[in-house]
């Protein structure tokens, strides 16, 4: 019991999907739970914290002050940091204020907003504190979340493709959905690894794996807000999802509002 | 809020005492609480909802409609569905669609995958252990791994109905407004009969394996605020109602009940007009709408020794399994009747308008969400002014984020 590796599962600012989909994997929790010890997971246990850690999963993003202190002691208490989804790796839909005017976001929301605690910004887990690994998507992949804690147990680096999702979508034999009907999609640009769901369903890629390696998103961006006419304003939301934080997709939506 | 020292543990009856608990477990999202006992009897209660906000309603403002069930899906992880469909049904309601019955149908065959799938976690995973004194589910798989593993079973089906109509478990792609994006195809749907025939026995299992747990004697008389439908338990769409008599449309939630920002919580708290809390969630709505559901989830509530008003909020995990009972029978029908509907959504004509949608929250916290109110959302694709220009905004204001807000529900 005691030479098990210990597993913890924090959250910062966040849905709660991520972890959810550690609990998600039915077929397996049990295994896993008979694999690690689930030393913090407070979601599914009241076992208070007590360090250190063997692996961190770090749901979320930073942004307060309290929790851009909260990060660093976790680093401090864990062998491997792994930032889980789109929050933790880019900074979530919630990264739309860095853009905005946060005071009057604040206004718009709180009828007292001396109340709220919060930073003007909404960053990634990797800018505050080194990361040993970022899983991608809004929210993760299951599949993909086991293979990295097995990895990691392992020592070895997560088989976790970056290429795009048109990669995806031509191995699975799904019909272009940008070719074939003229519907914009993220997918050249977006990272692959959901299973491409949103194709599947006859609906573009709208991103929830962040860009992919390279992405050259101007020239998508070009042909879905002129060719398919959509308009650079809508191209520019496209881009300003959940990774709206992740840089190409920020500069990408960027160059549309110049327009 | 106030109690009594008959509410209490021994220990701490007639002391002055503050218990303070920074951190909620098992809960979604980040709570924490402080009570204050003085002389024996609670004085102070605050609910402190610490998860800290993310504004989803102000970052909304200006967007096409059609973003709306995405992103209010990230809210909450473990009930995007109600969201999504709070967020479809406004927008609906603002463009005058009304969906036909094939895709009703299908929505609210979603939804009974994410109350499932909610009920059974909450109620096995988040709840169960504090009655067995456990730390966890984990915990409990050791004694009682058949309990467990049944759980688990149960659970995964829910989710595979979320993927089989919605694409996914976790912020299913599949839904739109005005429908769905893609038609589930039959095969797909009937391949769930046989393990929804297994779930309607297996959530009789749980249920009568979490009746066994001992009930603590409590009851308090609660207000109860749900949605009602008039043809059928309400689930993904109807009136709001209360167990006083209030019958309302959804537009009307602002009228007769308001949302204060208190300091010590992100989660705005929620009275009626008249300044009085109200009760939300599973014991809510089977005590305004028991008559509704089947004959069988009614006897079986009546076998475990529910009473037709559950005043005892401990026995909000047999509701939990009472309403999942129903939700397989339910979802059962919905897949024995399916067809493929000729179109998968209806055409959205996209016009300025106001509109209200609520939707009904299978898990932890609470079973409203504040309307949203469309209005102000950019409603033509083409325009490429910010629209800062319009006046404020906003969409599911009051209700910061995920299932948290509202009502501080015991557990």
């Amino acid at each position: 019991m005691a030479d098990k590796p210990r597993l913890a599962v924090w959250k910062f600012s966040s849905c709660d999907g991520c972890q959810l989909s550690l609990l998600d994997c039915e077929d397996e929790l049990l295994a896993v739970a008979g694999a690690v010890e689930i030393a913090y997971f407070l979601e599914a246990s009241r076992t208070p914290p007590q360090g250190p850690y063997d692996i961190s999963l770090v749901e979320g993003s930073i942004t307060t002050p309290a929790d851009s202190v909260r990060i660093a002691e976790i680093r401090r208490q864990s062998k491997a940091v792994i930032s889980i989804g789109a929050c933790a790796t880019s900074g979530g839909f919630q990264a739309l204020r860095n853009i905005g005017d946060y005071d009057e976001i604040v206004r718009n929301v709180y009828a007292h907003p001396e109340y709220i605690d919060a930073l003007k910004t909404s960053t990634p887990i990797s800018s505050r504190i080194h990361v040993d690994f970022e899983l991608r998507g809004c929210p993760v992949n299951k599949h993909q979340l086991l293979e990295v804690v097995a990895a990691s147990l392992a020592g070895r680096r997560p088989n976790v493709p970056n290429y795009s999702q048109c990669v995806e979508c031509k191995r699975s034999g799904i019909v272009c959905v940008m070719v074939a009907h003229g519907t914009p999609c993220l997918g050249p640009v977006t990272q692959a690894g959901c299973g491409s769901l949103c194709t599947s369903c006859d609906r573009g890629c709208y991103g929830c794996f962040g860009p992919k390696e390279e992405a050259n998103t101007k020239s998508l961006g070009k042909r879905i807000s002129e060719d398919f006419g959509v308009g650079h304003r809508a191209t520019a939301d496209m881009f300003r999802t959940f990774n709206a934080g992740a840089e190409p997709f920020r500069r990408e939506a960027l160059r549309h509002d110049e327009h | 809020m106030t109690s009594t020292d008959q509410t209490l543990p021994e220990g701490i009856q007639a002391q002055n005492r503050t218990i303070v608990v920074d951190e909620l477990a098992r809960v979604e999202g980040e709570g924490a609480l402080d009570v204050k006992v003085e002389g024996g009897v609670i004085t102070n209660i605050k609910f402190r909802i610490v998860e800290p906000p993310r504004f989803f309603e102000a970052l909304l403002r200006g967007r096409m409609y059609s973003d709306a069930p995405d992103v209010t899906a990230r809210i909450c992880g473990i009930c995007p569905i109600a969201y999504m469909l709070g967020a479809i049904n406004a927008m609906e309601d603002a463009f005058d669609i009304v969906p036909p019955a094939p895709i009703k149908r299908l929505r609210r065959l979603i939804y009974c995958g994410e109350w499932i799938e909610s009920h059974v976690l909450h109620s096995a995973m988040l709840h169960a252990p504090d009655f067995l004194g456990l730390a966890d589910a984990f915990l409990i798989a050791k004694v009682n791994p058949d309990l467990v593993k049944t759980a688990l079973r149960l659970k995964k089906l829910g989710n595979t109905i979320l993927e089989v109509v919605g694409g996914r478990a976790v912020h299913p792609v599949n839904l739109k407004v005005g429908g769905f994006y893609r038609t589930p195809r039959k095969a797909d749907i009937k391949g769930l009969e046989s393990e929804l025939e297994w779930a309607i026995g297996a959530s009789v299992e749980l249920l009568d394996a979490f009746a066994g747990f001992d009930y603590p004697d409590f009851e308090q008389d609660y207000l109860c605020v749900s949605m009602r439908h008039p043809d059928e338990y309400a689930i993904q769409e109807g009136n709001l109602v209360s167990s006083r008599g209030l019958d309302i449309r959804v537009a009307d939630f602002p009228k007769h009940f308001y949302e204060e920002h208190v300091e010590h919580s992100n989660a705005l708290h929620g009275r009626t007009r008249e300044g009085e809390p109200y009760l939300v969630g599973p014991i809510a709505r089977y005590n305004n709408n028991f008559e509704q559901l089947s004959p069988y989830a009614q006897e079986m509530a009546a076998k475990v020794g529910l009473p037709r008003i559950v005043k005892n909020p401990y026995q909000s995990i047999l509701v939990r399994m009472v309403e999942t009972l129903y939700v397989c029978e339910e979802a059962l029908a919905i897949v024995r009747e399916y067809e493929e509907p000729t179109a998968p959504s209806v055409e959205v004509d996209i016009h300025a308008g106001a509109g209200a949608g609520a939707g009904g929250d299978g898990s932890a916290a609470r079973h409203l969400l504040a309307p949203l109110q469309p209005q102000r959302h950019r409603p033509h694709p083409q325009r490429h002014h910010r629209a800062a220009d319009g006046p404020e905004p906003a969409a599911d204001r009051g209700r910061p984020a995920r299932c948290r807000a509202g009502q501080p529900r015991p557990r």
